[in-house]
């Protein structure tokens, strides 16, 4: 572990000095920055520790929505009550993700932020782009049984890896953001970036910028599903993942709102997989069709064309359990 | 006084049996379990030495090739670095298991990625990390070497090789057979506790605490290294953090830590991380197995092939023993048994987890369920057809056999249904759900072994032996039978283990320790019994102790009359090692379901029946079972190692990535313990346990994948993106 200093920010506008600079970085519950510091893939001079900011509430909005501290514990989000009964997707994404020791010490800014689990990324050893622009990708070509299928690039193919994330991309939630210029307030759709030719910037977030909350709208009196698929039934990776909402009206879908874990370096949201269901009756040609339109541009790379089958599949497999729940 | 018992011939005396204290094979909890479950049982790590540095070691970033320069100067101006060694005597790999001489050494000679090439010290381990990766060192790099098992011209392992027969022949004129490969990948041990050492030099003399299986073979292994003399050589390993084969040798923080203290003048502290835990120690080789089954029409095997392609780096001996159980499994006159070790550049492969079984198992027994369908014969059925009366390759008796009694109990248990079996049978909602089942097979293995007891003059015993305690019970066991032949109760003998101070015992490994170990407590008690018997006028056979007294009475420690009366017990297995072909036999029984959508497959519940000669202590050894039966599922659904196809570096190298079952992937675990005594296997009719657990369960499962969804994968293990490249639609 390299060298570095540690403060406690004792305000938020301290928290944003204190992470302004490009070489420090924000820690709350620490469970990925601290495993990077050991590997030396993160090598901040500065921490500033935002445990003590507050923002660990989880509150009613106005507007019948609710509001998630950004320091509230992946735990205490999961099991709040109005999660389990309003957003249960969301409850079960955080539950699918990690295991409970982890979750009770993971904060949902953190959770949002968590880097990929490319190997090549983790081993400094290795080329990667992510971490050391121009040194290649170690993955193309290398071990991607895990790698993205949709929106890489040439220069990086990693996953955005959480759970969490996946649910509140369908479920159109935002991200509060509090900086030195102020605050901002960005859907969680938009927060994460493809690589492109800068897989090094993962996120919207400028230096100095603290995640301070995460706002739900309004619950939609829906079908809610989370459906992980894994090596193991706990503790590890989404191969593949899918959040759902799902209304149906008259035997017909009315509301289709779908986002996928694993398959790229952002939770996936295509608006037109949704467009492919509205006002149709659900039906395995159905989803197969609106698949189709999902997986278009997918490029598998070896190890992972997999990928494209298994999400395939797991649509199916969402449906079967939708048409369950709702009968 | 040494008593010496060499055994040449079975002993089915069962004196145990025999003996009225009545604590042998009785579900004692460990005695050391508190201590660790609390968190005060010191680990190699643990023990607080003062003024100790910490070393790092550091790898390469070559997979072969010659490290030309280091510049220590870049590292040696940072905080708290103290040194830099980079000695010759460094070990780059880990030895084998009993290998009894040094690994190899010469770290300026690259053999594959991740190895360690030196070592850095500082004041603390935080300074010693980073300082280790920012050591600059320069390579001269020697493109081009092989990493790839199927690229490379193997070589035959000639003491493996059966040709019997005409295994062609039979084939073709089989009524029934079989011609399948299976594949799996490389697998880690994945120890809990990482691999550590402490050294200490005093003068001449030194002290390691280390993290190992066997200290019998480890101070050799280290003497060697450090080419000095065991008498001024201390190895102390209490308690062991598991080690599954990964610790059966040194390995190369032991070496790196002495030569630290020494340079530096002062105790060193090296503690691998996980990392270089998984890429530095041991792997098990992935294997390609290629299985020819002949039959005839009911089902009995005419001929049996198994060809095996294991690999290895240049100049090591060991090749994954895959066939070690195919040689008298079953009959079949007609035999072609092979194993070939490609010579590639990853990192060493050696013992991890019943080594061979864990893997050959799987394979054959995967093999013998395509028979099973084939021939249309029940697979319990076919297998108990098939058991043969001898050894069939070596003209020798079995020491013991309960394979058919595993079976018929386990089914028995298990409710396994003896009806037609045809695949895709049961499904609810998502779920295919079906059965299989497999053999259990895993050799016997026994070693010389010394152990000291002593009867002391307070009526309480001591047993002292270097043997280790890695996580399995020996140090409730050896308590066990020195109270059951001293007519004491448990909690009055104290074991102490794990030093080199103490007469030395086998080491745990091949799961041979309990039988061999055993054996020399059992020794030394006995003629601590005759010592008694003679005080009373009696023979030993007669003395009867229960309770600290004898059958008429008098107390023990009237008896010692105030004196301790201690004999070292000294076990050698003679002729029986070579009259006999010993082994631990069983059957798996799973049941399974595989999700018709995603291809995920989950174990519903499984049963173990084992026969494995005397059960010492029920719960350790049901705990062992369930052990073995958990890393079976890790074969069948989770474990792989993968690794570069460029560099042949491990890419997996954490628990996070490398998949061991979690609690939730193991289901309600069932173990039928079959008793028996066999006296052919030691002079306390007790077998090895540990592993037999794991040999086979994996096939199992793959049998239970293909009754529940007809997808019939011949590649463990089978991860959801196998599954559903083969699950019919
Ligand atoms: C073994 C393992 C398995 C896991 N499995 C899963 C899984 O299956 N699914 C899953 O979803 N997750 C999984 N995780 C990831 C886990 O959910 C994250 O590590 C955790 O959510 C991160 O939260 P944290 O508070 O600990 O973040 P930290 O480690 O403290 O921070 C992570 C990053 O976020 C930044 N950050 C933190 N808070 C803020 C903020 N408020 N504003 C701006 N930036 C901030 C930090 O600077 C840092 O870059 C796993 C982790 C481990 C170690
Ligand atoms: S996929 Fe991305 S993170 Fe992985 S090696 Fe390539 S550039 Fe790095």
């Amino acid at each position: 572990m390299r060298p570095f200093q540690y403060s406690r920010a004792p305000s938020l506008a301290e928290a944003s000095n204190l992470t302004a600079d490009e070489n420090a970085l924000a820690i709350a519950g620490g469970t990925n920055l601290l495993d990077l510091m050991k590997l030396q893939v993160e090598t901040p001079d500065q921490l500033a520790d935002i445990n003590r900011l507050g923002f660990a509430d989880i509150e009613d909005t106005d507007e019948g929505g609710l509001r998630l501290g950004s320091l509230a514990t992946n735990t205490e989000t999961a099991v709040h009550p109005r999660v389990r009964a309003d957003y249960p997707v969301l409850s079960r994404a955080i539950l699918a993700g990690a295991t409970q020791q982890l979750r009770n010490k993971a904060t949902n800014g953190g959770n949002l932020c968590q880097r990929t689990r490319c190997f090549y990324f983790t081993n400094i050893d290795q080329p990667c782009n992510k971490r050391e622009p121009g040194s290649g990708c170690g993955a193309i070509d290398g071990i991607a049984k895990l790698h993205a299928i949709l929106g890489t690039s040439e220069q990086c193919i990693a996953t955005y890896p959480g759970d969490m994330a996946v649910a509140l991309s369908a479920l159109g939630a935002e991200v509060q953001i509090s900086g030195d210029k102020g605050e901002r307030s960005v859907p969680v759709r938009d927060f994460h970036l493809l690589p492109g030719d800068t897989p090094w910037i993962e996120n919207v977030l400028e230096p100095g910028e603290i995640i301070t909350g995460i706002v739900l709208p309004a619950p939609v009196g829906s079908t809610q599903i989370y459906r992980k698929v894994r090596e193991r039934s706990s503790y590890a990776f989404a191969l593949v993942s899918v959040a759902a909402i799902i209304e149906l009206t008259d035997g017909k879908f009315s509301r289709a709102d779908f986002a996928f874990g694993g398959l790229a370096h952002k939770p996936w949201f295509d608006p037109r997989f949704g467009e492919a269901l509205i006002g149709q009756p659900p039906s395995e040609a159905l989803f197969d069709k609106a698949a189709d339109v999902l997986l278009e541009d997918a490029r598998g790379y070896g190890e992972n064309d997999f990928k494209i089958p298994l999400t395939r599949r797991t649509l199916r497999a969402v449906l079967a359990q939708a048409t369950e729940d709702a009968a | 006084m040494t008593v010496h018992f060499k055994q040449d011939e079975p002993d089915n005396s069962n004196r145990l049996d025999g003996m009225k204290q009545g604590v042998i094979g009785k579900p004692l909890p460990r005695i050391e379990g508190l201590a660790k479950v609390t968190g005060t049982a010191p680990y190699a790590a643990e023990y607080p030495i003062e003024n100790c540095a910490e070393g790092v070691l550091v790898t390469s970033t070559i997979t072969r090739g010659e490290v030309t320069s280091i510049d220590r100067t870049s590292v040696l101006s940072m905080p708290g670095v103290i040194a830099v060694v980079d000695d010759e005597k460094l070990c780059t790999r880990a030895a084998q298991g009993t290998a009894n001489e040094a690994p190899m050494q010469g770290p300026a000679q690259v053999c594959y990625w991740g190895q360690p090439i030196a070592l850095v010290i500082a004041e603390t381990f935080e300074q010693a990390r980073d300082a280790a990766k920012h050591l600059k060192v320069e390579y001269r790099e020697d493109a081009g070497a092989p990493i790839d098992p199927g690229a490379v011209e193997p070589e035959e392992q000639e003491d493996e090789t059966v040709h019997q027969g005409d295994l062609s022949h039979a084939m073709a004129e089989a009524a029934h057979s079989v011609d399948v490969t299976y594949t799996t990948k490389g697998h880690a041990s994945a120890a809990m506790e990482p691999h550590a050492a402490i050294a200490q030099w005093d003068g001449d003399k030194l002290t390691v605490h280390a993290s190992l299986q066997m200290l019998n073979y480890n101070i050799t292994e280290l003497a060697d290294a450090l080419d000095m003399e065991e008498e001024n050589m201390r190895l102390i390993s209490r308690f062991v953090g598991g080690g599954f084969g990964s610790k059966l040798g040194i390995s190369e923080e032991v070496v790196a830590a002495a030569l630290a203290a020494k340079q530096i003048g002062r105790p060193v502290r090296v503690v691998q991380s996980r990392q270089q835990v998984f890429q530095t120690v041991m792997r098990r080789s992935e294997t390609t197995q290629r299985l020819r089954l002949a039959a005839d029409e009911n089902g009995k095997l005419t001929g049996f092939g198994h060809e095996a392609l294991v690999s290895n780096l240049p100049g090591e001996t060991f090749a994954e023993p895959v066939l070690q159980s195919s040689h008298f499994m079953y009959g079949g006159e007609n035999r072609e048994l092979m194993l070939n070790v490609a010579r590639i550049h990853r990192m060493t492969a050696g013992s991890v987890r019943a080594p061979g079984e864990a893997v050959g198992m799987p394979a054959l027994e995967g093999a013998m369920d395509v028979l099973a369908e084939k021939a249309g014969i029940d697979p319990v059925e076919l297998r108990l057809r098939n058991i043969p009366e001898q050894d069939p390759e070596e003209d020798l008796p079995f020491s013991s056999h309960k394979l058919a009694e595993c079976l018929t109990q386990g089914a028995k248990a298990f409710g396994w249904d003896k009806g037609p079996r045809k695949p895709r049978q049961r499904r609810e909602g998502e779920w295919w759900i079906g059965t299989g089942m497999a053999n259990a097979a895993r050799v016997h293995n026994i070693a010389e072994a010394k152990a000291r007891v002593t009867l002391k003059a307070d009526g309480t015993a001591l047993v002292e032996t270097d043997m280790t305690d890695i996580g399995t019970g020996t140090y409730t066991i050896l308590a066990q039978i020195a109270a059951e032949m001293l007519g004491l109760g448990p909690e009055q003998v104290l074991v102490e283990l794990g030093d080199t101070r103490y007469p030395r015992g086998p080491g745990s490994g091949g799961s041979w320790g309990a039988a061999s170990i055993g054996s020399a407590v059992y020794i030394a008690c006995k003629a601590i019994r005759e010592e008694l018997a003679a005080r009373l006028g009696t023979s030993e056979e007669e003395l009867e102790l229960r309770e600290s007294k004898t059958a008429g009475g008098e107390a023990l420690t009237d008896l010692l009359g105030g004196k301790d009366l201690a004999r070292e017990g000294h076990y050698e297995p003679g002729d029986i090692e070579d009259d006999y072909t010993a082994s631990g036999f069983g059957a798996f029984f799973a049941e399974v379901r595989v999700n018709h959508y995603t291809g995920e497959t989950r174990v519903d519940r499984m049963l173990g029946a084992f026969g494995f000669g005397r059960v010492l202590n029920a719960k350790t050894a049901r705990s062992q079972c369930i052990g073995g039966i958990t890393w079976s599922i890790g074969v069948a659904l989770t474990e792989a190692l993968e690794f570069d196809p460029r560099d042949g570096h491990l890419v997996n190298c954490d628990l996070a990535e490398y998949h061991v079952p979690v609690h939730r992937d193991v289901p309600d675990l069932q173990v039928l313990l079959v008793e028996e005594r066999d006296g052919a296997a030691s002079p306390i009719q007790a077998k090895g346990i540990g592993e037999l657990g794991m040999c086979g369960g994996a096939a199992a499962i793959a049998n239970a994948i293909y009754n529940a969804c007809g997808a019939r994968l011949f590649d463990y293990p089978m991860t959801p993106d196998r599954v559903l490249a083969a699950i019919p639609d």
